[in-house]
């Protein structure tokens, strides 16, 4: 199956009235591969999820995920794909194993089936312990737990998880990058929104959407080399704050940003470090430092933002 | 249809039901309520409390009061010494009736002349006043008329016949017992309003909570959903209509006349109106307020249109028309022409047909707006 082609959306687009949610967006998702969506909120990842699980109808363009046309034949690509949307809402009143209970029912699991594969996540997912315990009573990390064993039960060959992570603590959060990554490694393809640029790391590729656009798409190392990228500048120095107010205008630079005791500048290209350099000298300010560095994820999509918004 | 997805969901629905406490007793203890009111609740005014001024003082006046007291209708609670104390109790409310007996009511009667006896009602209350006004005219007559017949035997003439002897007979229900007309009511009453709300609530507080969503991700079908969510419903409306009627039987002695299987299968029948209409008020409404406002605005004006309290037969032409479109009225004439007069589907097709057609109206444009509203 690796190199196959599981998602494959072709100019979607979805309006809202006048407003244009998802502007004709194209890309393509391969077997097994965990493919990062990122974007500020409203910037149109929850609708593209929302079409891909044949939830909501495309306004235009087409996607097929496993091969099944979303718009025509929504029930095949709900039956072999698993959604965890970003509510991740619960019935407060049901407990844990008549949750699992309901989604295997619905995803077509009875009888001894359904008991095996209840047992088996509830293990897996750490709330077998709990299994008898209202959902509404759950602390907030187990009820984002629970969501995603509804949503795994039925060994989906796709997964779309719809920012999974948000309010959990930072060890479950990598309690759930573990799942993930395991899930990659068995063949199953993981779509996954997030705002935690330490966790798009994860990702084998990486799409960048704003205002219903994809406007970067890559493999993690592949956008911080990108020339769209910009070359980012590490300045340590004790007046980091006046640095900022300096340089932040300038017209070369694209982002500046206090990055823990240092400051983090993105300029168009190598040539401006220079000249980054001569606009901290004319106002005497002091460097200890001023190097170029491999960006941080949050450098570029920092940069790309500032480049992509109209001027 | 995967029934097995329609089992998913009722049990879920079976589950979260009777997990809400507070929702079970309201829904059980409800039809109870109701028929126990409705069945001692009763338009039959008895017992009125009576103040009376008796100028005459005898005999014969003692006696007509007693006709008054006997008839259960009157209650002699004040006695008055002035029409000014008559007209106070009134006017304050402790009696509803006033007999005032002239100081000659005896003299009159002797004298073979008709005595003027004054019975006032207060007739705030119109439906009370008239019937106390009736009884105390047949009190008058027939105390008129023994007396008649008291003297003409004592002066050694034989009693004439009454002109016309009327043998009145009340069919179906010869004790006019209120409760027999009532209980049939409460009982489509209830069903109406149970799981029209029931439907309703089950639909539009999922779709507030966002579970509604969940729902629509998983391959399931709105049909499937739908069904699955009115199944259970159809078990608790018929767990009341059970309850309704076992207290009938065993607490008001109501017998029912007719097929108790006939009678549930108009229930069934009906179910297409009424979780139909919960349903179609779900996809009209925004909110759970919204939807409650909505179920009121439905519910009320069938209930006053049905013949539940005001027989359709004494309607304004136009209102008679309206009420023809209300399929609680045609679930009344059945529900009452089965329990009271035990008539069976030969008297009842006409209605049941029109249920049918109603319950199917209903239903379908409820599903397919359903249909519309989840993609």
């Amino acid at each position: 199956m690796i190199g196959a082609t599981t998602v494959r959306a072709e100019s979607l687009t979805r309006k809202f009235g006048d407003f244009v949610a998802v502007d004709g967006i194209s890309f393509e998702i391969h077997a097994g591969e965990i493919w990062g969506f990122l974007g500020p909120n409203g910037a149109g990842k929850s609708t593209t999820i929302r079409m891909l699980c044949g939830v909501l109808q495309p306004s235009a363009g087409r996607a097929e995920v496993l091969g099944y046309d979303v718009a025509r034949d929504p029930e095949a690509v709900k039956t072999r794909s698993g959604y965890m949307s970003q509510g991740s809402t619960l019935w407060s009143d049901l407990t844990v194993e008549e949750h699992m209970r309901l989604y295997a029912g619905l995803f077509g699991m009875y009888g001894a089936h359904q008991r095996d594969a209840v047992e088996e996540w509830m293990e897996r997912i750490g709330l077998a312990q709990r299994r008898t315990q209202l959902a509404g009573s759950l602390p907030g990390g187990y009820r984002k737990r629970l969501a995603l064993a509804c949503t795994l039960l039925h060994r989906p060959q796709m997964v779309f998880l719809d920012e999974p992570t948000s309010g959990v603590d930072p060890l479950s959060r990598r309690e759930f990058w573990d799942l993930i990554v395991h899930l990659s490694e068995d063949g199953t393809t993981v779509m996954v929104t997030t705002h935690y640029l330490d966790e798009a790391e994860h990702c084998d590729r990486l799409a960048f959407i704003y205002g219903g656009r994809i406007i970067a798409l890559g493999a993690p190392a592949e956008l911080k080399r990108a020339p769209s990228a910009g070359v980012t500048v590490e300045i340590l120095s004790r007046e980091n704050l006046r640095i900022l107010d300096a340089v932040e205008d300038a017209p070369f630079v694209r982002s500046a940003s206090m990055y823990g005791s240092s400051l983090h500048v993105t300029v168009e290209r190598s040539d401006d470090v220079a000249r980054l350099q001569n606009t901290i000298d004319a106002r005497g300010l002091g460097v200890q430092r001023l190097a170029p560095i491999t960006p941080s994820l949050e450098d570029v999509f920092a940069g790309i933002v500032k480049a992509g918004r109209p001027a | 249809m995967n029934w097995n997805r329609v089992w998913t969901i009722a049990v879920k629905e079976y589950t979260q039901f009777f997990r809400d406490r507070r929702t079970v007793a309201a829904t059980m203890l409800l039809p109870l309520i109701q028929v126990v009111l409705y069945g001692y609740l009763s338009t039959d005014v008895r017992y009125q409390p009576t103040v009376v001024w008796d100028l005459s003082q005898t005999a014969e006046s003692r006696q007509l009061l007693r006709a008054f007291t006997n008839s259960e209708y009157f209650s002699i609670k004040y006695v008055a010494r002035s029409m000014n104390g008559v007209v106070r109790r009134i006017d304050g409310g402790q009696a509803l009736a006033g007999i005032v007996i002239p100081p000659n009511y005896a003299t009159l009667l002797h004298q073979k002349k008709i005595p003027k006896v004054m019975v006032a009602v207060d007739a705030s209350d119109a439906t009370a006043a008239r019937t106390a006004l009736s009884v105390a005219q047949a009190i008058g007559s027939s105390v008129t008329q023994r007396m008649q017949i008291k003297q003409l035997q004592m002066s050694g003439v034989p009693a004439p016949q009454v002109g016309v002897d009327i043998r009145a007979r009340a069919w179906y229900n010869p004790g006019l017992r209120q409760e027999l007309f009532l209980v049939p009511g409460v009982l489509a009453l209830v069903m109406q309003f149970t799981m029209t709300f029931l439907s309703m609530s089950t639909i539009v507080r999922e779709r507030e909570l966002g579970t509604l969503e969940q729902l629509i991700v998983s391959p399931i079908r709105s049909s499937e959903l739908l069904l699955g969510k009115m199944l259970p419903l159809m078990t608790i409306g018929y767990i009341n209509v059970t309850t309704i009627l076992l207290l009938a039987v065993f607490w008001f002695g109501v017998s029912i006349a007719g097929s108790v299987l006939l009678l549930y299968f108009t229930v069934l029948v009906f179910f297409f109106t009424t979780l139909g209409l919960g349903t179609l008020i779900s996809t009209i409404a925004k909110t759970y307020i919204q939807a409650v406002q909505l179920v009121q605005f439905f519910l009320l004006p069938s209930m006053l249109l049905s013949g539940f309290i005001f027989p359709v037969a004494a309607m304004p032409r136009v209102l008679q028309w309206f009420s023809y479109l209300v399929p609680l009225t045609y679930f009344l004439t059945i529900v009452r022409g089965i329990i009271v007069k035990g008539v069976g589907i030969g008297y009842l097709w006409p209605q049941i047909l029109l249920l049918m057609f109603f319950g199917f109206v209903v239903f379908a444009t409820a599903v397919l707006r359903f249909r519309k509203r989840i993609d």
